[in-house]
């Protein structure tokens, strides 16, 4: 039993993992600011959800495996909105998507 | 492993203060000043600090960002360019490093079982602490009784900061010539801001919920008054930003809030004192009740709420000085 | 295994740190340091159960709610200083290098 777990959180904290290396790379190479949000955004839900779901795996049932739902829930509905507010601030003081990202009837 | 995880915190913690020391834009420099404190948290929760981990986080990761942008609104954004007394300060700076460097050559090593601490008081207090306080955290036992003294002393500190901030910005309705009804509504606030408002009512129960249980699982696990008074005026000042300046004062309002400051602080000196008129010395907890532990422990949770109290009080009112002064 | 996914999550404070000190923008920085304070809660998390203390994830709790406070405060921060067109953001967004 113990080892299907550890197996189950094995392969979950290596696809977390992989997940949030990929953001991370995704932070650092995208072009600009909206599509470097996207990458955070986007990996940092599904990296927070598989790594946190790795633990919970371990935790089994116990009070840990509550907090560590409970981190998750939260971190899932501040993301975006921290996601939301930064566009929402980077848009409100100028800055535009990068042209070259986008079809050529937005570039302007 | 606890070695590597610190040294390769502590080079990006080095790297990022030199990114704030080069940083011209004072934005800039906030902002990575934020992550110097998550680097330092997650550095003292390696070292199994987890007490003091927790106040960098509550203090360092929501409220410091946002008391220091309230003072970028007040200040230009750029950093002025010093002329002349820069080699001065090089070498002080250089000396004073060198210093450091040389004394850490008598320090030893992490851990190491033969070291100063570890022969001093605190075996006294890890062996004690069962038998006088009887609480699981030897940390809030050192804090709240053994050193009431210097926790005293640190409300005080707290207290005397925050009247010190209201003097300089003034708190509308209480302190300057403001008043409160003087606030223009919908300046300050993202009123209009539909996601934001949704998810701020949402979390707010949940960060004060959060809040007393750090204040009273102190004595069981890491926490205690200074962290859940943070955590309180973050969820306090994030009401703030979602619902407006005006209505945040609405709730607690400037007069309360100074109440609050004093009050936290006189529940803890008076606690001392009444240890006295019960004939014991001051802030000594047993006399509060005829078994000495049930004593201290009564005594720790009623200054921790002292504490808690002062701590919120401060640090929300000067999130509103900054506010209300701002443009 | 843990010790895998820690690397994973160090590395990855590394790329935003990177980040965060290029910029260009300051939004970037902003996005950086958001970037860094989840994974700061996902390694508080991981590392809670690498060393055996459950206890400690009070910790990852606080951040994982008062986060997000700080990015609310910039976006406030930006709105204002918006309206204050004296100092508008235009100093803001381009700063220099």
């Amino acid at each position: 039993m113990q080892i299907w777990l550890d197996g189950i959180s094995f392969v979950m904290f290596i696809g977390g993992g992989a997940f949030v290396l990929i953001g991370g790379v995704g932070v650092l190479r995208m072009p600009d600011l909206y599509t470097r949000m996207h990458a955070a955004s986007l990996t940092d839900t599904m990296g927070t959800l598989l790594i946190l779901g790795g633990v919970i795996v371990q935790a089994g049932f116990s009070l840990a495996a509550i907090k560590l739902v409970a981190i998750a829930l939260f971190l899932l509905v501040t993301g975006p909105t921290a996601t939301y507010a930064l566009a929402n601030a980077a848009l409100l003081s100028g800055v535009r998507p990068d042209a070259q990202t986008l079809d050529g009837e937005s570039a302007s | 492993m606890t070695v590597l995880f610190g040294i390769f915190l502590l080079t990006l913690l080095v790297i990022v203060a030199i990114g704030v020391v080069r940083a011209e834009n004072l934005f800039v420099a906030v902002m990575l000043t934020g992550i110097f404190s998550l680097l330092m948290a997650a550095n003292f929760f390696i070292l199994d600090a987890a007490d003091v981990a927790l106040t960098e986080a509550a203090i360092g990761a929501g409220i410091s960002t946002v008391l220091l942008l309230g003072a970028l609104a007040l200040t230009p954004g750029q950093e002025r360019r010093l002329r002349g007394g820069r080699w001065l300060a090089l070498g002080v700076v250089t000396l004073t490093t060198l210093s450091v460097l040389y004394a850490t050559f008598d320090k030893p090593r992490l851990g190491d079982p033969e070291a100063p601490v570890h022969q001093h008081v605190a075996p006294w207090y890890l062996e004690k602490t069962p038998e006088l306080v009887g609480i699981p955290n030897v940390v809030t036992a050192v804090l709240g009784t053994f050193r009431g003294y210097d926790t005293f002393g640190e409300v005080i500190v707290v207290l005397t900061a925050g009247i010190g901030v209201l003097f300089l910005l003034g708190l509308p309705g209480v302190v300057g010539e403001r008043k409160r009804e003087d606030l223009e509504s919908g300046r300050t606030y993202l009123g209009h801001h539909l996601i934001p408002q949704v998810v701020g009512h949402l979390l707010i129960p949940f960060i004060l919920l959060f809040a007393l249980y750090v204040q009273f699982h102190g004595e069981y696990g890491p926490g205690g008054g200074f962290q859940a008074g943070a955590i309180f005026a973050a969820g306090f000042i994030l009401y703030a930003l979602i619902a407006g300046e005006r209505e945040a004062l609405a709730i607690v309002s400037p007069r309360l809030l100074v109440t609050l400051m004093a009050s936290g602080a006189l529940l803890y000196g008076g606690l001392g004192v009444l240890c006295m008129l019960l004939g014991g010395s001051f802030l000594d907890y047993s006399v509060l009740a005829s078994d000495p532990v049930a004593g201290q422990q009564w005594g720790i949770i009623i200054i921790e709420l002292g504490v808690g109290v002062s701590v919120a009080g401060v640090l929300l009112a000067i999130y509103h000085a900054f506010a209300a002064r701002g443009h | 295994m843990y010790y895998v996914v820690s690397l994973a999550i160090l590395l990855t404070m590394i790329l935003a740190l990177v980040r965060a000190l290029l910029g260009p923008s300051v939004y970037d920085r902003v996005l950086a340091v958001n970037l860094f304070g989840t994974k700061t809660v996902l390694l508080v998390s991981v590392v809670a159960f690498l060393y055996g203390r459950p206890d400690f994830l009070d910790l990852a709790l606080a951040y994982a709610l008062i986060n997000f406070i700080g990015v609310l405060a910039v976006l406030n921060f930006f709105q204002n200083s918006e309206r204050n067109m004296a100092k508008g953001p235009a100093e803001n967004r381009k700063e220099a290098g």
